[in-house]
């Protein structure tokens, strides 16, 4: 069996001595010199291989665009099977719809009435859609994917660009209605 | 279609009635035992060894569902399994993109973003680290998730509840896979990323992960199962399954949360306002009686142990205690060691059933103080749609002709 070989001592000493030569910030090198002698540097080629999210900023958005118009081809090549012709009719996630239905009985979480934000479309489609074939779509096809699907929502136009620097912009509508976990949300026994 | 084992399943009870007169009448109905020796050979030694051919128990899952089967959850029997420790072939799955085929020689785990140096491990690498083994629940937030809009009354334990399984897990701390990367002060939240077709991934606080947090390779004593991580996956103690990521590929450090698909628009917490609670990752104290439970049938003055499983995400668990009257009195079960932190703890109660109709349930309370509530008070509090995290006291109704049932609504 392959065991990696024990060299913890003599690893803090070489590595720790090769941090502060390289020029690492004192704190961090003082509280956290590296000390295991495991693991190497990533190959900057694979790092943004696997390096894929894109967080409410905008980081992590490739270059590229797409519009609703544009969508639509793509909309019902790929995801209409699972998502139904509007994004209503399923038999998978419903996509659009549920304006105004959070507070009800029959609350209706679509990326129209629940989603709060628009990089999340982006990534998730990015990331896991279609369902049998992720990672699939090219970045001008994730664009017009999502364009389309906030179009179904009416939350941007047919014609909007989405790129790199409007996605992040878009005002989703349950931006705000989120909040943090207030459990125990009852009374604890007396101990 | 359900997978209900044969009738083994409610053998128990007939033993359980062994205390009892009932017994003779069982056995001297039952087939008279071997009236040989054994004679012939044994099988020889294997490599890896099987249950016998004779125990069915087995996972549930829906199969007529429009959810597909890659995406789907399969339930712990807990109704049939023993002690504190799940099986590791039958630990509940929840898989959003299928479970994968990873080879560990190709898979490694990076460790990148507010870092001083980014760093790729092996799994070899990974295991080539003192290492540490605990044991530890791991529950899905949606367990129990059908009782909040009123579940079904000839629903089983394992179809409510078995979401949740135990297993002594082995690995590293996360910490000191970090602290070899230099984590940058002002970073506050870590992304962890599967290698799953669908990259699950989800935004994990920083303290946590310095914590308790592990990067786990080992189940009940070999690797994990494919079906849980294998190679590698994250484990944070006490906090709903799907934060604890499988097929872990990827940790990067950031001074924000991702908003990933899976901590916005699933697990929130709807409320009847129409906020949604976000990041709920604690798992509450919890316990549920076991055996006997909905499906099993009692017979009148038959003695029986109540017996179950009680938990919680924030520690130990102190007490346990059983109504047999439907929550007039509340008696002190008997908790069998070892009782660990974050951890399944199976309580006994031994207990006489009259012949009339009544409720039992259990009710747990854990080393915060905290005790776990009747359902309703939780729906009080956070309605019907909240969808997660339901921790509510599991009642079991038995009618007068012994048969046992979902009692949550009665």
């Amino acid at each position: 069996m392959a065991t990696a070989p024990r060299r913890f001592g003599f690893a803090a000493v070489l590595l720790g001595t090769l941090s502060v030569a390289q020029g690492f910030s004192p704190a961090s090198v003082l509280a956290q010199s590296p000390s295991l002698g495991i693991g190497h540097p990533p190959k900057a080629e694979q790092l943004k291989q696997i390096d894929i999210d894109v967080t409410p900023d905008g980081k992590g958005l490739p270059p590229g665009n797409g519009t609703a118009a544009k969508g639509k081809d793509v909309y019902t090549r790929r995801c209409e099977t699972c998502h139904g012709p509007t994004g209503k009719e399923g038999p998978q996630d419903i996509l659009a719809g549920g304006k105004g239905s959070l507070a009800t009985d029959k609350p209706q979480k679509t990326v129209g009435s629940y989603w709060p934000y628009a990089t999340t479309l982006w990534d998730y489609i990015n990331r896991a859609m279609p369902f049998d074939h992720p990672s699939t779509l090219t970045p001008d096809e994730v664009y017009s994917a999502a364009a389309y699907v906030l179009f179904l929502n009416g939350i941007v136009g047919e014609q909007d660009t989405l790129d790199q620097t409007t996605l992040p912009k878009v005002q989703m509508p349950n931006r705000n209605g989120f909040v943090a976990d207030p459990r125990p949300d009852i009374p604890l026994r007396k101990k | 279609m359900p997978i209900r084992p044969p009738r083994s399943r409610r053998a128990f009870l007939a033993l359980g009635a062994a205390w009892s007169a009932a017994l003779v009448a069982c056995r001297s109905k039952s087939a008279a035992p071997a009236a040989v020796e054994p004679r012939a050979l044994g099988a020889a030694v294997s490599p890896y060894g099987s249950r016998s051919k004779f125990e069915k128990t087995a996972r549930f899952f829906n199969q007529n569902t429009k959810v597909p089967l890659e995406e789907a959850s399969s339930r712990t029997p807990l109704h049939d399994t023993y002690g504190i420790i799940t099986p590791s072939s039958l630990h509940f799955e929840r898989h959003h993109s299928g479970v994968p085929d990873l080879d560990p020689s190709l898979h490694t785990l990076t460790i990148h973003g507010l870092v001083d140096r980014p760093l790729e491990f092996t799994v070899d690498e990974i295991k080539s680290l003192p290492s540490t083994s605990r044991i530890h629940f791991l529950e899905c937030s949606g367990n129990s998730g059908g009782e909040w809009r009123g579940g079904s009354t000839e629903s089983d334990v394992q179809r409510i509840h078995g979401l949740t399984s135990c297993s002594e897990w082995t690995g590293v701390a996360v910490a000191t896979l970090l602290r070899e990367c230099g984590v940058h002060t002002d970073a506050t939240w870590v992304l962890a990323e599967g290698a799953d077709a669908g990259k699950h991934d989800r935004s994990i606080p920083m303290a946590k992960i310095m914590g308790d947090a592990m990067v786990v390779y080992g189940q009940n004593g070999e690797p994990l199962r494919p079906e849980q991580g294998y190679p590698l996956r994250l484990l944070l103690p006490g906090w709903e399954g799907n934060a604890n990521v499988k097929w872990l590929r990827r940790l990067k450090v950031m001074k924000q949360p991702a908003m990933s698909r899976e901590e916005t628009s699933k697990y929130t917490d709807l409320m009847p306002d129409g906020t949604a609670r976000q990041f709920t990752f604690d798992l509450e104290a919890k316990s549920i009686i076991t055996r006997p439970s909905g499906g099993d049938t009692l017979v009148a003055g038959a003695a029986y142990e109540l017996t179950g499983i009680a938990w919680s995400g924030r520690g130990t668990i102190v007490s346990v205690e059983v109504t047999t009257d439907a929550g007039t009195t509340w008696t002190k079960a008997h908790l069998q060691t070892p009782v660990l932190p974050i951890a399944h703890t199976r309580f006994r109660f031994p207990w006489t059933w009259d012949g009339k109709d009544t409720l039992i349930a259990s009710r747990c309370t854990d080393d915060t103080g905290y005790t776990q509530p009747p359902l309703a008070t939780l729906i009080a509090v956070r309605g019907m749609n909240s969808q997660y995290h339901n921790n509510g006291i599991q009642a079991w109704k038995i009618a007068s002709d012994g048969k046992i049932t979902n009692g949550n609504r009665a």
